[in-house]
């Protein structure tokens, strides 16, 4: 290559560079945000919220951790009032319901003991424990593998309540949180699902093909004072009591210091959030 | 010297002719997967890792084997390498050429991809992976080029390219040491949650990534005319043997630590892989006959090789069968057997078996078509390069 | 130059068809989009009308952030009533026909915004509506 030639080429390849990153140079010196000159927006986007969560958390207070018990007591022989959870769940956050158990998505479910306590002993368990199905869905963990090992941050622990949450926006489908997490609470969208959901809730977005999605602890019902859907549908029951882990004088903690609980895979360090009373 | 891969006789065009109508295939299947979903293939909720993660951690180990011989002759001078290391680094770019598409193919939004460089998570050893893979790439192509320039022009190197090939000594083994990682830290999966799993990829590596190299110098000995040598190939050979034994010794060890301990979880894996796992009356094994295969190809291929260096009988056709044995054992013990064993009983420990649907098979001949077809073609100017510089 | 021939008209060719959206329309754009303004006759929106044309992507992506991540969930106050923050919670809410306001200018510029993949307008929800008693 003659000498010409290839000092046009350096400095074409040095041009194209500054080209290209020159955009990524502006946003990151750019003003400051759009939303936060709006009216009621949060002061920074980049900024911890400090009154997320709504009206059950106070600026000066230690940082809440949600938590649930599950009276397994009260459902015993009650299959159909499990299902009312479940389908409360479903029904609420527009999840769809594939026929082939390969394709399922769901975000609270039933399983028999042995599947949903497999590090407990299955040895000679108590009649109603061999006839009963016992809820299943997201530890939402303290210390979360699934986190740990997302490669974009899509799924990630809200610090201020304790929640795992989903970013389907960013998601990339990876599936590495599916891996990681030890208790098969994750589902991933196979196809597209909105043609598998039968009723729309409105108040809901769905879910896109190709993202994964699992309990989010009803985070868009709770800043309206409301509880999570599957607590509210065995409400009459008190089969499912939630609440904050770290204040000492909720039902949670309440019930916790009176029972002996049961926690899915504790030997794995997850730290997981859900309680059971068997 | 890209004009060196546009001459060639028609064997050359007829194997290149082949390999695109696979990579029709595959395109095609692709695009089916695209618009309709990854619920083509035959992954499912309990089982949401399949053929593509498992063709990529086998061919990250592939692209890693090319060091065994860069090793010897960048730092240990060993010269009867000095025509052969150019073929490691063009095996590694193909390789993770078809890593980066298999990760491509899996993930279920592939236009969403730029999110892992935009969102860096240091955390994630997914993160960390893309990273050393595409460092890997870089280096390589960057070696490789250079190299063979300065080769055809008769001139050394230039002193900067050996700062690449030094820093792609420790990048091979990391790309393998952090696709290992992904799997050895997961709570979950008792099958991977062993620290000898990074150890048993590298000696698998090292193993598998020389064989297919040796396969191809074969093969180029008999349609190329070209000749790497018989000490270059009883070398290699020696480095494969020891290889594959370590990878069995480590094998060997994994059935150990199951069976002695009899701790379900460490057993369960090896159950299903080499004997068939029995569950509620049905009897899980369509597995067994690939890992038999395995375990029979290793250690014939490392006969056939101990044989051939006693009696001092190294003929090219035992090489070959040997490396051909050698690389298609590994890769049923590395490319079907470790990810699907682990899979196999999910965290809610039921049993999920996996097949493959023919859309996804489509998609891996497709990838594995591409890579041979950059193979190829990279491989055809490589020696193009060395005919010429011979005349 | 050597190929004169061959490389002057493809040359030609290629300028051809790189330039074919701006001629094959005769030159002309095609009528400006006309969005409908919400058909309950709300009159304020978020932010002022012009700031909103040049910058809704950014201010959707910046709740998006708050709400998702930052756990800005309070609501915002538009003309006296109050919203939750979000594509289908606030602006749906008030924009309601989407056909007739966000796909007119999308459809005019090109733009495949695929935030109703997963949101859901207002036509999409009432397709299927939970009968109520």
């Amino acid at each position: 290559m003659d000498k010409q030639r290839r000092k046009f080429l350096k400095i074409a390849g040095a041009t194209a560079l500054a080209g290209v990153s020159a955009p990524a140079v502006v946003k990151l010196t750019s003003s400051p945000s759009f939303a936060s000159s709006g009216q009621g927006a949060a002061a920074d986007s980049h900024s911890t919220a400090k009154d997320a969560g709504g009206a059950q958390h106070d600026v000066g207070k230690k940082s809440i951790r949600y938590g649930m018990v599950i009276d397994m007591r009260k459902v015993y022989g009650k299959p159909e009032l499990m299902q009312k959870a479940v389908d409360a769940c479903h029904t609420v956050h527009n999840v769809p319901d594939f026929d082939k158990p390969e394709n399922e998505i769901k975000w609270i479910w039933t399983m028999p003991f042995e599947n949903v306590f497999p590090e407990h002993s299955s040895y000679h368990t108590s009649k109603i424990t061999e006839d009963n199905e016992f809820f299943a869905l997201c530890n939402h963990c303290d210390n979360p593998p699934c986190v740990r090992v997302c490669p974009t941050k899509a799924t990630f622990k809200i610090e201020e309540n304790g929640i795992v949450a989903m970013d389907y926006h960013r998601c990339i489908g990876c599936r590495f949180c599916m891996m990681g997490c030890p208790y098969g609470a994750r589902s991933f969208n196979w196809f597209n699902p909105r043609d598998h959901i039968k009723v729309y809730n409105p108040d809901f977005a769905t879910r896109t093909r190709g993202v994964v999605e699992k309990c989010n602890f009803c985070a868009e019902r709770l800043p309206l004072g409301k509880e999570p859907a599957c607590v509210e549908a065995l409400k009459e029951s008190g089969a499912l009591v939630f609440g904050d882990l770290n204040d000492p004088d909720s039902e949670v903690r309440q019930l916790l210091d009176e029972n002996p609980t049961i926690q899915r895979k504790p030997a794995l360090g997850t730290k997981p959030s859900i309680f059971y009373i068997v | 010297m890209i004009e060196k891969a546009l001459k060639g006789k028609p064997a050359y065009w007829m194997w290149l002719a082949i390999l695109g109508v696979f990579i029709v295939i595959g395109a095609v299947c692709y695009l089916r997967q695209y618009m309709i979903g990854l619920g083509l293939t035959g992954m499912g909720r309990d089982l949401s890792w399949g053929l593509y993660i498992s063709q990529f951690t086998f061919l990250v180990g592939v692209a890693a084997g090319g060091l065994m011989l860069v090793l010897p002759y960048y730092v240990h001078n060993y010269k009867a390498f000095g025509r052969i290391t150019i073929l490691g680094e063009f095996l590694a770019i193909s390789a993770i050429l078809m890593c980066l598409m298999f990760i491509m193919a899996d993930i279920g939004q592939p236009l969403r991809g730029l999110n892992m460089m935009l969102h860096p998570t240091p955390n994630s050893m997914l993160f960390w992976d893309m990273v050393v893979l595409l460092g890997y790439l870089t280096l390589n192509i960057i070696c490789g080029w250079v190299i063979l320039t300065a080769e055809r022009k008769q001139v050394k190197p230039p002193k900067w390219v050996y700062f690449f090939v030094y820093i792609s000594i420790p990048f091979a083994v990391s790309i393998h040491t952090v696709t290992a990682m992904l799997y050895m830290g997961l709570p979950g999966r008792h099958f991977w949650l062993t620290a000898i799993t990074a150890p048993r990829f590298l000696a698998s590596a090292f193993a598998a990534g020389p064989a297919l190299i040796v396969l191809a110098c074969l093969i180029m000995k008999r349609v190329a005319n070209f000749d790497v040598g018989k000490e270059a190939i009883n070398k290699i050979a020696t480095i494969i043997m020891y290889a594959t034994i370590i990878n069995g010794f480590f094998v060997l060890l994994e059935f150990f630590v199951g069976y002695y301990s009899q701790i379900p979880g460490h057993i369960h894996s090896l159950q299903y892989l080499f004997f068939g796992l029995e569950h509620h009356g049905h009897v899980y094994n369509n597995l067994v006959p690939f890992m038999w295969t395995f375990a029979i190809f290793c250690v014939g291929g490392l006969g056939l090789l101990a044989y051939g260096k006693i009696k001092d009988r190294l003929t090219d056709g035992l090489v070959a069968a040997a490396c051909a044995m050698i690389f298609i054992g590994l890769y049923l013990d590395k490319g079907l057997g470790f990810v699907l064993g682990g899979l196999v009983v999910s965290p809610l420990h039921e049993i999920h078996e996996y097949l493959p649907t023919a859309n996804e098979i489509g998609i891996t001949l497709g990838i594995w078509a591409t890579g041979f077809f950059v193979l190829t073609l990279l491989y055809k100017i490589a020696l193009g390069v060395e005919h010429e510089v011979e005349s | 130059m050597y190929n004169k021939g061959t490389i002057i008209t493809g040359l030609i060719i290629f300028v051809v068809l790189v330039t074919s959206p701006i001629w094959y329309n005769g030159l002309k754009a095609g009528p400006l989009p006309k969005p409908e303004l919400p058909p309950g006759g709300e009159q304020q929106c978020v932010r002022p009308a012009d700031e909103m044309r040049d910058k809704h992507m950014v201010l959707l992506n910046e709740w998006r952030d708050d709400v998702l991540r930052e756990g800005g969930r309070m609501t915002i106050t538009v003309g006296g009533k109050e919203y939750r923050k979000g594509l289908q919670m606030a602006c749906m809410e008030c924009h309601s026909n989407k056909e007739k306001f966000c796909d007119t200018c999308h459809d005019y510029t090109s733009v495949k915004p695929y935030c109703w993949e997963c949101h859901l307008a207002p036509a999409e929800a009432a397709s299927k509506k939970k009968e109520t008693l």
